[in-house]
């Protein structure tokens, strides 16, 4: 059997150089040993979190860059605009407080669970994976990034550097929505973000509505995207036509049937745009 | 900073870090997880681990003073940084202000989430020491706690900010009444509780376990020691050849379960074989690598297939694979309904529910040379220490004084723990390698392989006359007892006797069977079938209350059993029945609700919000279903003069080792605080029975009433005064005080016995019955508990999601020895009637861990109003029965009323999780 190696690289080139040959890269480590059971690794795990730099928000005027690092308490607490509301609300329904002290954002979305928490805000967002690897560097968007469950467009030997949130115009909201069995510690039937900007008048000028855990891989629902702006903020929720949600492709799980899923997808989206546009 | 790059994942390094305010080098491979770490390196087992997920918490210690899973965490990653665990809150042995918190409020029942709740707490006191509510769930959110519905957790964090103050112990003949706080809570408190993985003897050998992947098929075992060769970490297997009597169970007959499957597996999870070694290396080892040839055979998945597949017995014993059918009839039910002015009916389902105590099954044993006789010792955690040490010593074909059962603290049972697990396969085991052997059970094998809360199908039909008096219940019920027998029994024969509920019923047929399926094995699980029952009789009644055009809780007062009325049996209860005495005190309660709902209503037109109330009545015998169930305890006086009481009431978080001093106490009339305890210990204990049906406050209770009063008797004739005389201790002077004369007797040098006291008293009480007949009547019972809950609900009609918004619960106690106690039993079983109702469903290979399978959070469960009613029982000691059980029953059927309140439909399957109810609001079936 291998020698598996434990490594713990202080700097992000470090950290690549040992990615070259491959590895599991370990950050909060809330999905790393579940999915692991008792079993022994069998390959390098490249802990990453004494990289200073990766643990970083940086808001700048383009953009806001949330490093590889960065845990879901660090989120919540971060001075964020209003169109971070979403992913903030997200932050606060990742498991308990003390996975949201650990957990990473790029980690859940590297994990690429259908149910990720995560996922649906910085879609809706229009949020960008930055990947590095000796090579070079590489941005791709976060729908690009997600190929199914538990499987991304990472190559082996890159790292996740960051997830770049391209700014909003000033004013635009987020709200998330999650629907569980219990108050906290619950994987999601099913969930919503959006993101919605408006004019002076109150017309929606942009709108994102993201929703997961009802099919492989969170989607986006561009037929409502496409008939919301122009349109009075405060007639949005009332828009959402069943129609919009069928790009999703829900299961019967023991969470819930499909049959339930896109039914209640369907009401939250309407109530996440209500709270973005009230 | 240490850094251990370029280190082998598996191979050892030092790991410097501050661990309590200590600073400490690890030497352990850096992924090891820091729970592991602290537990294993540094002896620090107060950090517990229920799930080695991040999905329950109680492994919660404090990162450079944030909480985080230590399950989770590689120890590298706590290089360099600070660790606080539970035993860092009192480092010089005085307990915080949170920890005194926790014991005043009766925080800690069992304890095993008691260590990741206090530092979760810490956590936020120390960022903010006057939190709301709301911040305090948010912040103990992701701890799961099984025992205490979580109210009593937050009151006692909340205290923190208050002045409150610990109140002195109860003066001599004051115990009982009292809010005394656990006798065994510091250790809760601290982290020293020892629980079943917390201790082993040094160099034990670890055990694990392989298991059935199907539900049914036949096995053949290949090379074993082709494979022990090609896997050097083996040092010893065990299969069903190496166990001398392959059979255990809980009653004497079938003993129908095998300790390691023998060629044939009846359910998935079933024991197959046991690889023995060092923990991690055995543990590695890929299941699959072990030599077990298959043949799938289809199983019986339901009762209706089982009871359908003519010539297909699980168990030859037991044709039509029926363990057992329960028979209580009485009258002429299907006449009377001929005959009613309203019946109701109705087919009731639920599904298997898993006790998710958060301690997975764990322990060891070894054999030990006692004088020259070779013994086994068995450490486990257990809710009944004689049933193992019978039941180890019928495996090893040794008589049972050549085993001792030393029980554990125990983290959690709610009657999960009432059959062996683990006992029998480490008594094998470290038969085989005459080597300690421990094992603990990880959390997907204790949810795969123990037993569950009985599926039950129901038929009921209910009639009433005219003026809204029960004339009839025709009841019919079928409980999926899986693979082995079990408790199945138990609930079949006691299911009968309940299903009339708490009400005066002329004419009652209720007919249950147990059916054998390949499913897990449903056996004990708080309330034994009568959860069930009550959520299928309870909905009628609501229907028959409507039909009658009556207020639904003035109907139940209408046809509660009230003293002088006979049940369903046959049996004239004479004294002790405050059901109508619950209803009485929960009508203002009940106006309060349904004035709030109306209100709640008008409020949320508009809104897919609608409010509603629902109340349910329950009543429970207390012991056992006719069969002997008797309690022995004894107490001593020793030379220090101190009393010591020897307790074999097993405490699983109830209060057992409280309140048995509490009665001892007041029984001799001495300060509680002159008792000293021995535990549970089969070598130094008598036998106290189960923790199970209740039992112990109102068996075991008397035995130690009794058992005080013995030895208060021979103090009195000791010192020369009748047993009427006042008895003190001053140091080691007993005082005697009678009608004016004063006698002292120095004890301080008197003989003593074997056990070191100068005297000692003995009690034993067996609750009398008298056994059931064919048609099921008799008394099976000596006396009943009895409530009534409200619940207060929000349902959202869109999403058929359900909030529970306040619980009501008025329970008759007979007598509450401690208040505090019977609280938190309320409202622990409160919640998981709140699981029961709204969440929890096991489907076997698909919920085996905490996040797909759902118990209530500290987020889900509302405040809860309760009441204790006491028509004292006066067989009982202090006049009290039993709570536990009878804290859960009321609460899903009252949960239920209260969503059919809110939006017209009737619930009939439990769970009622959101799909279903969106199903039922659209007017689906089930």
């Amino acid at each position: 059997m291998m020698r598996a190696r434990y490594l713990q690289p202080g700097s992000l080139p470090e950290a690549l150089a040992a990615l070259d040959g491959g590895g599991t890269i370990l950050a909060g480590g809330t999905d790393f040993h579940p999915a692991r059971d008792a079993r022994a690794a069998a390959e390098d795990i490249i802990d990453i979190t004494r990289i200073p730099e990766l643990r970083r928000i940086e808001a700048g005027t383009h953009a806001v860059r949330i490093g590889a690092t960065v845990t879901w308490s660090d989120v919540a607490a971060a001075s964020l605009p209003p169109a971070f509301d979403g992913l903030k609300a997200a932050a606060r329904e990742v498991g308990g407080a003390q996975i949201q002290n650990v957990g990473t954002v790029a980690g859940n979305l590297c994990n690429a669970s259908p149910a990720a928490d995560g996922v649906p805000a910085l879609l809706a967002l229009d949020a960008r994976v930055e990947l590095a690897s000796r090579a070079g560097t590489r941005s791709i968007s976060l729908a690009q990034f997600l190929l199914g469950p538990r499987r991304t467009a990472r190559a082996p030997d890159e790292l996740v550097t960051a997830v770049i949130v391209p700014a909003w115009p000033p004013g635009a909201r987020g709200s998330f929505l999650k629907l569980g069995h219990r108050r906290y510690l619950v994987i999601s039937i099913a969930m919503v973000s959006a993101v919605v900007a408006c004019d002076a008048t109150g017309r929606v000028t942009r709108a994102a509505v993201a929703v997961g855990a009802c099919s492989a891989v969170a989607r986006r629902l561009p037929a409502l995207e496409a008939r919301l702006p122009g349109m009075p903020g405060t007639a949005a929720p009332e828009s959402v036509q069943a129609s919009d949600l069928d790009v999703l492709a829900p299961i019967d799980d023991v969470r819930g049937t499909a049959e339930y899923r896109i039914e209640a997808a369907r009401v939250l989206v309407r109530r996440a745009l209500a709270q973005v546009v009230a | 900073m240490n850094r251990p790059s370029d280190l082998p994942a598996q191979a050892l390094t030092a790991v410097a870090l501050t661990v309590n305010g200590r600073q400490v080098e690890l030497h352990c491979a850096p992924a090891k997880r820091l729970a592991y770490a602290l537990r294993e390196e540094l002896g620090l087992t107060g950090t517990k681990l229920g799930c080695d997920a991040g999905d329950c918490g109680a492994c919660t210690v404090l990162v450079d003073g944030r909480q985080a899973c230590a399950c989770l965490m590689p120890v590298a990653q706590a290089a360099g940084r600070t660790v606080v665990t539970v035993e860092g809150l009192a480092p010089d042995g005085r307990l915080n202000r949170l920890q005194r918190a926790f014991l005043r409020h009766g925080a800690a029942q069992c304890g095993i989430c008691t260590p990741g709740m206090l530092m979760a707490a810490t956590d936020l006191l120390t960022r903010n020491p006057t939190p709301t509510e709301a911040e305090v769930r948010d912040a103990l959110g992701g701890v799961l706690c099984r025992c205490t519905g979580y109210r009593k957790i937050i009151d006692a964090v909340l205290a923190t900010a208050t002045a409150e103050s610990d109140a002195a112990p109860p003066a001599a003949g004051n115990a009982v009444g009292h809010r005394l706080p656990r006798l065994d809570g510091p250790a809760k408190v601290t982290g020293t509780e020892a629980f079943g993985a917390d201790r082993a003897p040094a160099g034990a050998l670890f055990l694990r376990v392989i298991r059935s992947p199907h539900p049914r098929a036949r096995f053949t075992i290949g090379d074993l020691a082709a494979f022990c060769r090609s896997h050097p970490a083996v040092e010893g297997v065990i299969t069903a050849a190496d166990v001398p009597e392959n059979s255990f169970a809980v009653f004497p007959t079938p003993k129908d379960q095998p300790v390691l499957a023998d060629g044939h597996v009846r359910f998935r999870g079933e024991a197959v074989l046991g690889l023995i070694g060092e923990e991690t290396a055995i543990r590695a080892i890929p299941a699959e690598a072990v030599p077990i040839a298959w043949e799938v055979l289809p199983a019986l998945e339901t009762p209706e297939q089982a009871l359908a597949a003519t010539g297909d017995w699980l168990h030859e014993f037991a044709p039509e694979n029926v363990l057992c059918r329960g028979r209580v009839v009485r009258g002429d039910a299907h006449g009377a309904l001929a005959g009613a002015a309203f019946t109701a009916e109705g087919e009731f389902r639920t599904g298997h529910v898993e006790h998710a105590y958060i301690e997975p099954e764990a322990g060891y044993a070894e054999v030990f040379d006692d004088g020259g006789r070779t013994r086994v010792r068995v450490w486990a955690c257990t809710q009944t220490p004689y049933m193992d040490k019978e039941e180890v010593a019928r495996v090893l074909r040794l008589a049972p004084a050549d085993v001792q059962v030393v029980p554990s603290a125990i983290g959690g049972g709610f009657g999960g723990k009432l059959d062996v697990s683990v006992q029998p396969l480490l008594a094998v085991a470290a038969w085989k390698m005459r080597r300690p052997v421990r094992m603990v059970y990880t959390r997907a094998e204790s949810m795969v392989s123990t037993t569950k809360r009985h599926p039950a199908r129901i038929r009921a039909r209910l009639g009433c006359d005219r003026n809204g008096h029960l004339v009839a219940v025709d009841f019919a019920g079928d409980f999926n007892t899986g693979a082995y027998a079990s408790w199945g029994s138990t609930v079949a024969n006691r299911v009968p006797v309940h299903a009339s509920g708490p009400y005066a019923v002329p004419n009652v047929r209720a007919l249950t069977r147990a059916v054998f399926t390949h499913n897990a094995i449903a056996g004990a699980f708080r309330g034994f079938g009568v959860p069930q029952a009550c959520i299928a009789t309870e909905a009628l009644m609501d229907d028959l209350a409507m039909q009658c055009g009556q207020d639904r809780l003035a109907f139940r007062l209408r046809n509660a059993l009230r003293a002088g009325g006979v049940t369903a049996t046959g049996q004239t209860l004479t004294a002790s029945v405050g059901m109508a005495r619950c209803l009485e005190v929960l009508a203002p309660a009940w106006q309060g609700a349904l004035d709030a709902v109306g209100v709640r209503n008008q409020a949320a037109a508009g809104t897919p919000l609608r409010h509603g109330a629902g109340i349910a009545c329950m009543w429970y015998g207390i012991g056992n279903t006719v069969i002997a169930n008797p309690s022995t305890m004894t107490i001593g006086l020793n030379r220090r003069g101190r009393f010591m009481l020897y307790n074999g009431a097993q405490e699983i978080g109830q209060g057992t080792y409280t309140i048995m001093p509490q009665i001892a106490a007041d029984a001799l009339g001495v300060p509680v605080t002159l008792i000293d305890q021995i535990h549970g210990d089969t070598d130094r204990t008598e036998d106290a029975g189960k923790s199970s049906a209740s039992r112990q406050t109102f068996v075991s209770g008397n035995a130690a009433r009794l058992a005080a009063l013995d030895l208060r008797r021979r103090l009195c004739e000791m010192i020369g005064l009748t047993p009427a005389a006042a008895l003190e201790l001053d140091g080691t002077t007993l005082v005697g005080r009678e009608a004016g004369v004063v006698r002292r007797l120095e004890i301080g040098a008197l003989a003593t016995d074997a056990r070191g006291d100068v005297a000692s008293g003995r009690g034993t009480f067996n609750p009398p019955t008298v056994p059931l007949d064919a048609d099921g009547q008799g008394v099976p019972y000596a006396t009943y508990g009895f409530a009534a809950q409200i619940a207060e609900v929000e349902v959202d009609v869109e999403l058929g999601t359900v909030r529970v918004l306040h619980v009501h619960a008025a329970h008759d106690v007979g007598r509450a020895i401690n208040p505090t106690l019977v609280e938190g039993q309320i409202h622990g079983g409160i919640a998981q009637g709140l699981g029961l109702a709204l969440m929890e469903e096991y489907v076997s290979g698909r919920t085996d861990n905490l996040h797909d399978y759902l118990i209530p959070t500290a987020g889900d469960i509302p405040p809860i109003t309760t009441f204790i009613v006491e028509d004292p029982e006066p067989i009982a000691p202090y006049g009290a029965k039993g709570v536990g059980e009878p804290a859960l029953i009321a609460t899903a059927p009252a949960i239920f009323g209260a969503i059919r309140h809110a939006t017209g439909v009737r619930v009939d399957t439990a769970p009622c999780t959101p799909d279903r109810l969106l199903r039922l609001l659209r007017g689906g079936a089930r």
